[in-house]
């Protein structure tokens, strides 16, 4: 290529000399985002096949979902830059914008989470309610009784709903073709399988029942696994694409953020707890909380890396 | 009413890179103390001593296939007349997704919080005005009009002259045009 200088009279904050326009709060979003896809899908996975699960922290899932939605909603707002016109997300449906879905699914959430939460409380937790918790114990028992009531459609919207959460924090990234790090569809199955898996690894980090201890551990090795495919599938990707596509992977694959997404995100947070995930379901070891707690910082790298290092692989890098 | 495609031709061969537009922007429509909605680039190509310069009053493309438009979550940003990209500040929540998916970098978040950028003076251009960038050049460099109408001074110098477009491959179908 022929050299070329160039200078631009353009200094605008937080657009030059590189865009910069999403901090840690983003990530943060994208994270708690996939915890709580991955948590609803695997709660409500789990008691299609196999009935109402045993493990307390398996019935509190879908509530402890809802307060870690808040949390990552509450990252989103600290991110706006107009804060008092939050409310505008929510006076219009655009089709086109991922932005708009999420915000829709959000909301959408809340009331299946809920019934989903109140349909899993254990019949001796209800009675208790009934008889501690006075005219609130009677409201609490009332609500699980009718979410008795639709139990199998819930399920059913919590794992579509759940999923749904989970492609769309993906795709968030994945429909900004502006961005060449980001413009691929991979990302949509990548956040979502990548939040089954942190979904599983935070389950795991509470004492459980031992039978649903050892099929989450294994469901998680599996997501590992597919999360691995599609990790190489969105590289390789990339690397065929048009020569900008292939300067955004290479930050990836020997420029600057190497060494973090390597080390972090494929050791860190993928091979290293796979392997320990293997070694103690096939060699009966006792279960540690250390492959949980390494797939749940691989799960944030994973974001951090590809928000920080997407922003500014743009048209721009390629006068 | 007819349609209209507002387009801006910058004829890089007459400018002088003296920054009139820039300036002129910035009182013309109060652009906070830091920031453009338009600028300069030089550019310099080639190997001592085939050298090429060229200069370029570059902002806001109007793209015809916005991708900024497209994934506004609240409709902000939208396309009003003759396909001007506009940002209705009292919509936008500054949530920067239309800055995400900017090719062209154009879009800044203001210090108030919401995001703008050149609105190719469409509040002149309905007075019957030239957007304040194109009166103010003093060598002519730049154009304003109408590509929908067959006789308008934008249309006849895209017949007569050659000329491109900023990152065609980027599929937004940008309505500024360079004179090469
Ligand atoms: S240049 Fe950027 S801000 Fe302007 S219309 Fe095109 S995509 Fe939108
Ligand atoms: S920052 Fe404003 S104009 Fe841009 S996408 Fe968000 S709401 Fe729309």
């Amino acid at each position: 290529m022929e050299p070329v200088e160039i200078d631009s009279g353009r200094h605008n904050p937080g657009v030059d000399p590189g865009l910069h326009i999403w901090g840690w709060e983003i990530p943060v979003y994208l994270f708690l985002g996939g915890l709580v896809a991955g948590l609803m899908v695997i709660t409500a996975m789990a008691e299609l096949r196999g009935g109402r699960p045993r493990s307390p922290i398996l019935r509190m899932a879908p509530f402890g979902a809802l307060v870690l939605l808040s949390l990552g909603m509450g990252a989103l707002f600290l991110d706006l830059g107009h804060k008092l016109y939050v409310w505008r997300f929510y006076m219009a449906f655009r089709p086109t914008s991922p932005m708009s879905w999420g915000s829709w699914i959000l909301v959408l959430v809340y009331p299946v989470g809920i019934l989903h939460g109140l349909g899993s409380i254990s019949d001796t937790a209800r009675a208790s309610a009934r008889r501690r918790l006075g005219r609130v114990g009677g409201w609490i028992v009332g609500g699980a009784t009718f979410a008795d009531r639709v139990r199998a459609p819930i399920l059913w919207l919590s794992l579509v709903l759940g999923a749904g959460l989970g492609v769309y924090t993906g795709l968030l990234l994945g429909t900004t073709p502006a961005r060449m790090l980001w413009n691929s569809a991979v990302l949509g199955p990548l956040f979502l399988v990548s939040g089954l898996s942190t979904g599983a690894a935070l389950l795991l980090l509470f004492p459980m029942d031992d039978g649903e201890r050892h099929q989450l551990a294994r469901f998680d090795a599996v997501a590992i696994l597919a999360e691995m495919s599609v990790l190489g599938l969105y590289l390789v990707g990339l690397g065929s694409g048009g020569a900008p596509q292939r300067a955004a992977a290479a930050t990836l694959l020997g420029g600057a953020w190497t060494a973090p997404f390597w080390g972090l995100v494929i050791v860190l947070g993928l091979v290293t707890p796979l392997a320990l995930e293997t070694i103690e379901q096939r060699l009966g070891r006792p279960f540690t909380r250390l492959a949980p707690m390494l797939v749940l910082i691989g799960g944030f790298s994973l974001r951090a890396i590809l928000v920080a290092a997407g922003q500014d692989t743009s048209f721009r890098l390629f006068p | 009413m007819t349609s209209k495609r507002y387009a801006m031709v910058v004829d890089t061969r007459l400018c002088v890179a003296c920054k009139a537009c820039v300036l002129a922007c910035k009182a013309e429509n109060d652009v906070p103390e830091g920031y453009c909605r338009d600028w300069l680039v030089e550019e310099v190509r080639g190997r001592f001593p085939d050298l090429r310069a060229e200069n370029r009053s570059e902002r806001c493309n109007h793209c015809t296939n916005a991708p900024c438009v497209g994934v506004c979550p609240t409709g902000a940003s939208h396309i009003a007349e003759g396909g001007v990209v506009l940002v209705t500040a009292a919509k936008c929540t500054g949530c920067k997704a239309c800055m995400a998916a900017c090719p062209y970098d154009a879009r800044y978040v203001t210090p108030d919080g919401y995001v703008d950028k050149c609105t190719f003076c469409l509040h002149r251009v309905q007075r019957g005005e030239e957007p304040a960038c194109v009166a103010v050049c003093p060598t002519h460099t730049l154009h304003f009009g109408d590509l929908d109408d067959r006789e308008s001074g934008v249309s006849r110098l895209l017949t007569e002259r050659d000329f491109k477009v900023n990152h065609p491959e980027s599929g937004a179908e940008p309505n500024v045009f360079f004179l090469t």
